[in-house]
Formats: C-alpha cells, sequence, structure tokens
C-alpha cells in the first residue's frame, strides 16, 4: 500500500464525494484541491464554478486567489458577479457547494467570521464571501477542514453560514432553499448528520486512526455510528494525481517573483 | 463625456477627505496604482467600498486613509489575514476602523441597486447567518408572493475607480476577463476613475465588447501596470509571490510603515514603485 499523508487522505476522501456530472461551486483552499483532484479522476463531466463568475472551469493548477486567470482562461463562460450570485447560485442552479471552515459545530453550522467576540474580536478572520449563500442555496454542501478542538467546538464564535442550526427540523422550518450539509470531511474520518437529530456523527474512519483520536479532536461529544466503516486508503492513482496537481502548483505559485 | 488625465491629477480632482470610495476589482484587474495615489495624496477619513478587500486595502488601512470598511471578505486570497486590516479592527491602529460587513451576494445587490439608482436590492439572503444582526439588512415581504426576502441598502459610492485593459481616446472602456462587479460599481456612483493598461486609437470592439462607455465614465488614465502585483488578462499574470511576501511585510507595523514610506511615498507612479520594489523583492 502507498504512503501517504493525513492531509492527503482528507483530500482524496473529499474529492471521492463529489460525484461525476454534478455541478459544484467550489471555495478556495481545501475544497478547491478536492473538487480539482475530483474533476482530474472519477468526476471529469463535473462542471466547476468558483464565484469570481468563472462557470466550468478546468485549471491545470490549483488557483491560489478565487479569481486567477487560470480560471477565467479555461472556463466555458465568466460573468459578472451580479450575476453568479444572482442568476447561477440564488437562481438554485448548483447542485454541490464546497466550502471550508475556520470553526464547525455539532450541527454544522460554520464560523468564518472571528474568533472571540465580534466587536471586540481576538482574532478577526477574512469574513463570509459567498459562504453564507453557497450554504443556503447549492442543493447540498459538502465541509472539508482539519479536525482539532480549536476547529470542532461545542459553540462558535459566530454562525457565518448555516448547516442544520439546531438541528432536527430547525433548518427545515427556516427559508433555506438547499437541504445543507450531507458530509464533513476531515484528515481523521467522515461525519455525516444524523437523519432524524442532524447531529454530526462519525460515520467512516480513515485507516489507521483510533475513534478515541477523533473523540479526542472534538470539543462537543461526539456520536459514533455503530456501524463505523473504514474510509478505503488512498489508490495508487488518486495520490499521483494529487501530487501532481500539487507539484504543478508549487511551480506555478513560486515562479512569479 | 470622459476626460483623459494623469492619475495623479484624477485622484487630486475626484478623491475628496471623508468620501464613499469603492476601489472595485475582484481579484482582477485590483486598482493598486490608483490605491498608491491616495496614499501619496494622504486622503483621511474615507469610508472604503469593496466586496473584496485585499493588499492594496490593507495599505490604505495601514496609512490611515480610512475610518469605516464595508466589505463581505476580508483577506489576502490563498495566504491568509490582512494583518493591517485586523490591527485596526482589533486594536485601532493607526486609526480606528468602523466596519459593515455584508455577505458577497449581499454587497453584489447593493451594486446592481446602486447602478439602477434604486433605493434597495433584494436577494434570497442573510438566511442562517448571524451576520443579519450586525450589518445593514432588513427583511421584506414579497408584495406577489409573500415570500420572505432580504433587502439590502444600494451602494452609491461619491467614487468608484477601477482598472481596466483598454480605453479608446474619448475614454470608452474595455474590460474581459473576471470582471467582479465593476461595471455596477462605476454605474452606481457619482464620480469615477477607470485606469487602463492602454489608451488605443481604436478599440476594434466587437458588440457587447465595450463595457463602459465613454459618457459614463468620470476620468481615464492611462497607467501600464496599473494593477500590479494583481492581473490584467492579456497582459501580465497575477505575481503570487508578492502576495505571499506582503504577509511578512504587514505583520508588523513598523515593517509596514517602513514599507509604505520607501515604495509609495518615496514613488511617484506606478513605473518608479516597479523599479523601487524589484531590488526588495528580486
Amino acid at each position: 500500500m502507498p504512503e501517504y499523508t493525513a492531509d492527503e487522505m482528507m483530500t482524496i476522501a473529499a474529492a471521492r464525494m463529489l460525484k461525476n456530472g454534478k455541478s459544484c461551486f467550489v471555495g478556495i483552499g481545501l475544497p478547491s484541491a478536492a473538487a480539482n483532484l475530483a474533476r482530474l479522476t472519477h468526476a471529469p463531466d463535473t462542471v466547476l464554478i468558483y464565484e469570481s463568475g468563472c462557470i466550468g472551469t478546468k485549471p491545470s493548477v490549483l488557483p491560489l486567489s478565487i479569481g486567477d486567470g487560470e480560471l477565467s482562461e479555461t472556463a466555458e463562460t465568466v460573468v459578472s458577479i451580479v450575476e453568479i450570485f444572482a442568476y447561477w447560485l440564488e437562481g438554485g442552479r448548483i447542485d454541490v457547494g464546497f466550502l471550508g471552515a475556520a470553526q464547525i459545530d455539532k450541527f454544522a453550522n460554520i464560523n468564518s467570521t472571528v474568533i472571540g467576540d465580534y466587536d471586540k474580536p481576538k482574532t478577526r478572520l477574512p469574513g463570509a464571501g459567498g459562504a453564507p449563500a453557497i450554504a443556503a442555496n447549492c442543493g447540498e454542501v459538502l465541509i472539508t477542514l482539519r479536525q482539532n478542538k480549536r476547529a470542532f467546538v461545542e459553540k462558535l464564535d459566530f454562525r457565518t453560514s448555516g448547516g442544520h442550526i439546531e438541528g432536527g427540523d430547525s433548518r427545515a422550518k427556516m427559508r433555506f432553499p438547499g437541504k445543507g450539509p450531507t458530509a464533513v470531511i476531515t484528515d481523521l474520518g467522515i461525519l455525516t448528520p444524523d437523519p432524524e437529530t442532524k447531529e454530526l456523527t462519525l460515520t467512516s474512519l480513515h485507516p489507521g486512526v483510533t475513534v478515541e483520536s477523533v473523540v479526542a479532536a472534538t470539543e462537543w461529544k461526539l456520536q459514533v455510528a455503530p456501524e463505523l466503516k473504514t474510509t478505503p486508503a488512498p489508490t495508487e492513482l488518486e495520490l499521483s494525481v494529487l501530487r501532481d496537481l500539487q507539484e504543478r502548483t508549487a511551480k506555478a505559485h513560486a515562479g512569479q517573483a | 463625456m470622459a476626460v483623459i488625465l494623469p492619475l495623479s491629477e484624477a485622484i487630486r480632482d475626484f478623491v475628496h477627505d471623508g468620501d464613499v470610495v469603492a476601489l472595485e476589482g475582484f481579484t482582477h484587474l485590483i486598482p493598486f496604482a490608483a490605491g498608491h495615489e491616495i496614499i501619496r495624496q494622504k486622503r483621511r477619513n474615507l469610508t472604503l467600498i469593496r466586496m473584496t478587500p485585499d493588499v492594496i486595502y490593507d495599505q490604505l488601512i495601514g496609512a490611515g486613509c480610512a475610518s469605516k470598511l464595508v466589505f463581505s471578505w476580508g483577506g489576502n486570497p490563498g495566504v491568509g489575514s490582512l494583518h493591517r486590516l485586523r490591527d485596526a479592527v482589533e486594536k485601532d491602529w493607526p486609526v480606528p476602523l468602523i466596519i459593515e460587513e455584508h455577505e458577497h451576494a449581499g454587497m453584489a445587490a447593493a451594486y446592481a441597486a446602486g447602478a439602477s439608482h434604486l433605493p434597495f436590492g433584494v436577494l434570497r439572503g442573510y438566511v442562517g447567518t448571524e451576520l443579519a444582526g450586525h450589518t445593514r439588512v432588513e427583511f421584506i415581504e414579497c408584495p406577489f408572493t409573500g415570500e420572505k426576502l432580504a433587502a439590502v441598502p444600494a451602494h452609491r459610492p461619491d467614487v468608484t475607480v477601477i482598472h481596466a485593459q483598454k480605453a479608446d481616446r474619448n475614454g470608452s472602456v474595455m474590460m474581459w476577463g473576471v470582471v467582479g462587479a465593476q461595471k455596477e460599481a462605476v454605474l452606481a456612483a457619482k464620480r469615477s476613475i477607470v485606469t487602463v493598461e492602454e489608451i488605443v486609437d481604436d478599440l476594434k470592439a466587437p458588440p457587447n465588447a465595450v463595457i463602459l462607455p465613454s459618457w459614463v465614465v468620470g476620468a481615464v488614465c492611462e497607467v501600464k501596470g496599473g494593477a500590479f502585483p494583481s492581473y490584467a488578462q492579456g497582459y501580465y499574470a497575477r505575481n503570487n509571490a508578492f502576495y505571499k511576501q506582503w504577509d511578512g511585510i504587514a505583520k508588523d507595523r513598523a515593517t509596514f510603515t517602513a514599507w509604505i514610506e520607501r515604495h509609495v511615498m518615496g514613488t511617484k507612479n506606478m513605473e518608479e514603485f516597479r523599479k523601487s520594489i524589484e531590488v526588495v523583492h528580486a
């Protein structure tokens, strides 16, 4: 079996969640790596959409910013910001939203705004960007981030984007067009919302990871599925495509000083 | 009809202390040269609007030009935080900065409303987010369906500043690639400045290609490389290495101030700025 890192496992597991032929609104960073890996492996007909207005983009290297030239040059079409949010996202045309986060809670609500108090923040984060609209309007939402107690918190410092709100049918009662988060993919495993309570439950463990370590990396008392699966290890192909992509990306971003 | 002016004169005549100013651009075509000129001319108490304040807003804020920021995502894309923005919000340095924070969809709707000279924009937004309790948004009922919708006040900047690829000698502007909310931001503003890579005799524009005809533009200034270290599609690529280096420059107040003094205050224009940083950033 090939050697791999926890980050590689996370990106590969996240990529596998994206089915071929879907339209996907992609956040920058980890989601962008996963979505492009999916496109370069099992999901060649996936339509990747970035909030800079690039629709159906096929970048050969990962973008550093959400509006890199690589994205517009390889896109089927490029539209204005007004259009991308109004006609495409709020118009209900996107199957999957792929997001990252600084903090997440047990109902998959996410924070990318502040750590600490909003008016006197300990750490001011970049803010919402397109995330609240992506979380609200896409058919479903995938979230990927590294799992630790600072990120997987009992209570968010700020709810930037709505997941399953307070669990149960609380999201369904609000005016959300989309059904919300369906999976959270981390460097340790995969969490999915319980069908009834909507509480995130550990349903798949990455190879070599223990349940105890995932529980210890979660501030709330993590629910564990009775029939816990093991995530299949990365294949040679997945790893080589991911590494090639990252190598091309590093070269491209370094060579412009 | 647009006037063709040197950038320093356009900033002097169009941007005043206390103005509401939008320097728009979504990663692409960021008006860096114009931002530097605002810093050189020491404008103060500006309300800055921008969907994605990045490095040029970090510089304007750190240089003390702004007292308020209206935005929806403030970071160094792909790199991390804007340290000068954070210092202003967290520690009031160099001056306190009031923030009015939105989501992108709300900012886009506010620009579209501004361009339409409507009082507010309407969208299916601000749902499930605590932002609604901290910003200017109200909820209204659709008079036809009863659906609950968000209303955001229109952006009507005193002046909008953008960078584009080309203009002709009358000042009609062409831009392409990621065009963000620049068209709406110009149409929403009372005054506007467009810096361009080049002014040409004939745009040879196919239908739909002229984004802003001359008669809706205030001033056009030819500034080659005016979006550096951002990019201008068809002219030069984004200098991702500079964005990465900015993190180290902006982290510390003294390093930042020395950088601004040397490379912005100590230079007269984009050409001199580029030469001065080549020595340091090569």
